[in-house]
């Protein structure tokens, strides 16, 4: 009754020591699940795919069956990670933390399988006093394979210091809300438009790639709502002058798939779906529900931070960007890949966050860590 | 406690919903990317941040759930049904919570001044002037009336209602070591019910009394924790406007429930037949004919039953369930008379990848408004199965208010999903609750504080600490 394919297909997933014990098929409905029973690993099979779970930990979100259902039959196959917690992570943290340990953190992170790893930020050590090490840590990462390191760049000062420290890709970031653009980069829309203009004239001289982001894109913390139409223009802006992904940014985390859709839409008008990114904060919960309704809506990048590292700075003590081990764990439930070892990242993670001095803000890895504990009793 | 008397206020105030409060603000030179601590920004009170963020957005009327025009989170839809009023330009007076403002003009010292609101109103630039019309209709000057169609389609499916079943009292409690006073209980349960939530769980009839079996429910004390369920269930039973559902084991605990004034009862099996052995000591096929015998003395005093499923994802012992075995378990239920089934994942493994494979299972077999889901937030996977699950037609969830009830099998892991963020996110969607998502935090900042504790609710923590930070000024 079970199909040689799908022995062949678990053989391939267990590798050589692939031998199933014995087989009970628990029925015949379209869903038809086998049961694999092997001494090291269990299975459960279907018509479609594979569900796998080894005896050491009993439950494994990776799936790889493709979904019918209508609500997730368009989701893409990959979806690139950008990794920000080196950078928008660590800025936010009172105590400075060493060059050396954020430079064995992007070691970690790239070998998990992250591709995009914000490395830090050419801004006045006056203003963000955590990451005047920049040019040291672009040093230190100079020769690591295997992925690329995006670097903050407000202006065309921070640009020419970036290049000179030898970074190979930049990033701006401009607001779709006028209050908060005036606030936080001190200049409104069209003048920081007008300034990273000059910004990617030069990096397109130098063929350097550069990421655009746009803040608030949902609400903001002085004008409340903002208009998807007003999104819709900073992100066709960011585009025209040249950035290669514009990554859209719930800065305050207020947005819920109601708000996200009709600011995506407005957006996708503007700039190819594949040029947006998404950048949700976890403030109110909502991070991975917004995800999840983007991916649906075609979007195939998302930033995170590894542990959840940065928090809000408009509601002392929430909770900021969504980790990076709970969208890996629910894309992974998705069929979606990643590229990305989840132990290996949670070993970033536990790093930096035994460096911290607390506990990871990853539901996933805070629940993985604590089962692994539990069975070593 | 400073919720409350900003909800007080809000209440007593003679036009609560005109909160278009904009104000003009200046400010100082900032850095870019110098990370905006909170005294350098104007300060925004709960109420306005729930107002602005929060609650139901305007959903047009009848029953086209196009978007011609744009979702734009506002008020909370609550049982005063406050989406009638107008928001119109407000006094000062209103509205005399203080706001920090920062003049450029000074040099960057911080000026405090009490917000001169009367000319203000809500600068929204390209959308609205007034927040809501009466008739439900945003007034908004977005240009995306043409995007009907792709919107429609990711939100086609979400039910324009969904029922909250609160759980905190019961499955929230019960995994706490300290023994909470059945007062405080009580008065969770009171303040629960007064936010709106039509269905609170009050109880368990699980004491060694009527279940003389082990009973662990994934800890020891539970029982102990439910030991006053008589009691609760007396001080609650003629309480208004909520249904009170309690779970009961078996016969005894059910007439224990019914002698208590009990009106509805739950019922407990599992998908997983370790786990239905290791809880409650019995395997499915048993724990299904223990509850035909509960189901069918309840008819008889027409009483409604509530099902629940447990391990609908994964199991803590065998690991991933399959789907058919949820299937069944959730039509054995239904046949024997329970009149909604609660799907839930225990260990909260799910994700939306797995949760609609086991909704396409049980919904073939059960129609899908008798089912509801009860995800836990373990791996932080609750909202987005609960967004599936509402696309997928099933319109009533299970939640836990402050997020209470860990996960007794990954220790120190979050269990239930909080109510609060739950009640945003469907807010947020148009969705209506009848939930008041003040009272509601209150009720969870009152449980919170009895135990010592940070909420589990991230909505509720933002909009706290942005209340606190407002408090300070």
């Amino acid at each position: 009754m079970i199909a040689a394919r799908r022995l062949d297909k678990i053989s391939r997933l267990m590798g050589s020591r692939a031998t199933p014990y014995s087989l009970k098929a628990l029925n015949k409905e379209s869903l038809l699940w086998t049961e694999f029973w092997n001494p090291k690993v269990r299975l459960l099979c279907n018509n479609d795919g594979v569900a796998a779970f080894s005896s050491t930990s009993h439950y494994s979100s990776n799936c790889n069956h493709s979904p019918t259902n209508k609500v997730l039959r368009n989701l893409p196959g990959y979806v690139k990670i950008v990794e920000v917690g080196p950078r928008d992570g660590l800025q936010n943290e009172k105590e400075i933390v060493p060059t050396t340990i954020k430079v064995q953190l992007i070691k970690m992170l790239v070998s998990s399988g992250l591709t995009v790893v914000e490395a830090t930020s050419f801004v006045s050590p006056k203003w963000v006093p955590q990451l005047a090490d920049a040019k040291d840590v672009i040093d230190a990462i100079q020769n690591i394979r295997g992925a690329r390191f995006p670097v903050l760049t407000p202006n065309l000062k921070g640009f020419e210091a970036a290049v000179e420290a030898g970074a190979k890709e930049v990033a701006i970031f401009a607001s779709a809300s006028e209050s908060f653009s005036k606030s936080n980069i001190n200049c409104s829309i069209e003048d920081s438009l007008a300034r990273y203009k000059d910004v990617a004239s030069a990096a397109r001289k130098l063929s350097l790639p550069v990421r655009g982001y746009i803040s608030c894109v949902v609400g903001c913390p002085v004008e409340g709502m903002v208009p998807p139409s007003k999104v819709a223009y900073v992100a066709k802006q960011l585009f025209d002058m040249g950035c290669s992904e514009i990554s859209l940014g719930d800065t305050i985390g207020v947005g819920t798939p109601g708000t996200i859709i009709p600011m995506i839409e407005n957006v996708i008008r503007v700039v190819p779906i594949d040029k947006l990114a998404v950048h949700f904060h976890d403030t109110y919960g909502q991070a991975l529900s917004n995800i999840l309704t983007s991916l649906q809506m075609g979007i195939s990048t998302v930033d995170s931070s590894v542990s959840g590292l940065g928090g809000c700075p408009y509601a002392k003590g929430a909770s900021g960007n969504v980790a990076t081990e709970d969208v890996v764990y629910m894309l992974n439930g998705l069929g979606i890949e990643t590229n990305v070892d989840l132990e290996k990242l949670m070993l970033a993670g536990d790093f930096i966050c035994k460096h911290l001095g607390r506990q990871s803000s990853s539901k996933t890895a805070v629940a993985l860590t604590s089962k692994k504990a539990n069975s070593k009793l | 406690m400073f919720l409350q008397k900003l909800y007080t206020r809000l209440n007593n105030m003679e036009n609560p919903s005109k909160a278009c409060n904009s104000f003009r603000l200046l400010f100082t030179m900032s850095s870019l990317e110098e990370p905006l601590g909170f005294d350098k920004l104007p300060s925004m009170s709960t109420i306005d941040r729930i107002q602005r963020f929060s609650a139901g957005a305007c959903r047009p009327r009848g029953d086209d759930m196009g978007l011609g025009n744009c979702w734009i989170d506002g008020r909370s839809c609550s049982t005063s049904n406050s989406c009638d009023e107008d928001y119109e330009e407000y006094t000062g007076e209103a509205f005399p919570w203080r706001r920090h403002v920062k003049d450029v003009s000074e040099g960057g010292t911080f000026n405090r001044r009490a917000s001169s609101l009367s000319k203000n109103r809500m600068k929204f630039e390209y959308v609205c002037d007034s927040r809501y019309l009466p008739d439900h209709q945003c007034s908004c000057k977005c240009n995306d009336r043409g995007i009907h169609g792709i919107t429609n389609k990711f939100l086609k499916g979400i039910p324009k209602f969904v029922k909250i079943v609160e759980v905190g009292p019961r499955d929230g409690l019960q995994n706490e070591k300290n023994i909470v006073p059945t007062s405080i209980k009580v008065e969770l349960i009171r303040r629960l019910v007064s936010s709106g939530l039509p269905v609170v769980e009050a109880t368990s009839f699980v004491s060694p009394k009527w279940v003389p079996q082990t009973y662990s429910m994934g800890n020891d004390y539970c029982w102990m924790q439910l030991a006053d369920a008589t009691d609760v269930m007396k001080a609650v039973c003629d309480l208004e406007n909520a249904r009170l559902p309690v779970l009961t084991p078996n016969i005894k605990g059910f007439e224990a429930a019914v002698a208590a004034g009990a009106k509805e009862i739950a019922v407990f099996a599992s998908a997983s037949e370790c786990f239905s052995k290791s809880n409650i000591n019995c395997s499915i096929e048993e724990s299904l004919v223990r509850y035909h015998a509960v189901c069918h003395a309840a008819k008889e005093l027409s009483v409604p039953i509530r099902g629940y499923v447990s391990c609908v994802v994964g199991c803590p012992v065998e690991g991933a369930i399959p789907p058919s075995k949820v299937a069944y378990v959730a039509k054995e239920l239904y046949r024997m008379g329970c009149f909604e089934i609660s799907l839930g994942d225990t260990i909260g493994v799910g994700t939306p990848g797995t949760v609609v494979a086991m909704l396409e299972a049980v919904m073939a077999v059960v129609p899908a408004e008798k089912l509801a889901v009860h995800f836990h937030d373990t791996y932080g996977q609750s909202l987005p199965n609960i967004l599936v699950s509402l696309q997928m037609g099933i319109s009533t969830v299970d939640s836990s208010v402050a997020g209470l009830g860990g996960c007794p099998y990954a220790k120190g892991a979050s269990g239930n999903v909080a109510t609060e963020d739950v009640v945003y996110m469907l807010n947020g969607l148009g969705v209506k609750t009848n939930v008041d998502l003040p009272k509601l935090m209150s009720a969870g900042d009152f449980i919170s504080e009895h135990l010592g504790r940070q909420s589990g609710s991230k909505t509720a923590v933002a909009l706290s600490r942005v209340t606190a930070d407002a408090s300070k000024i």
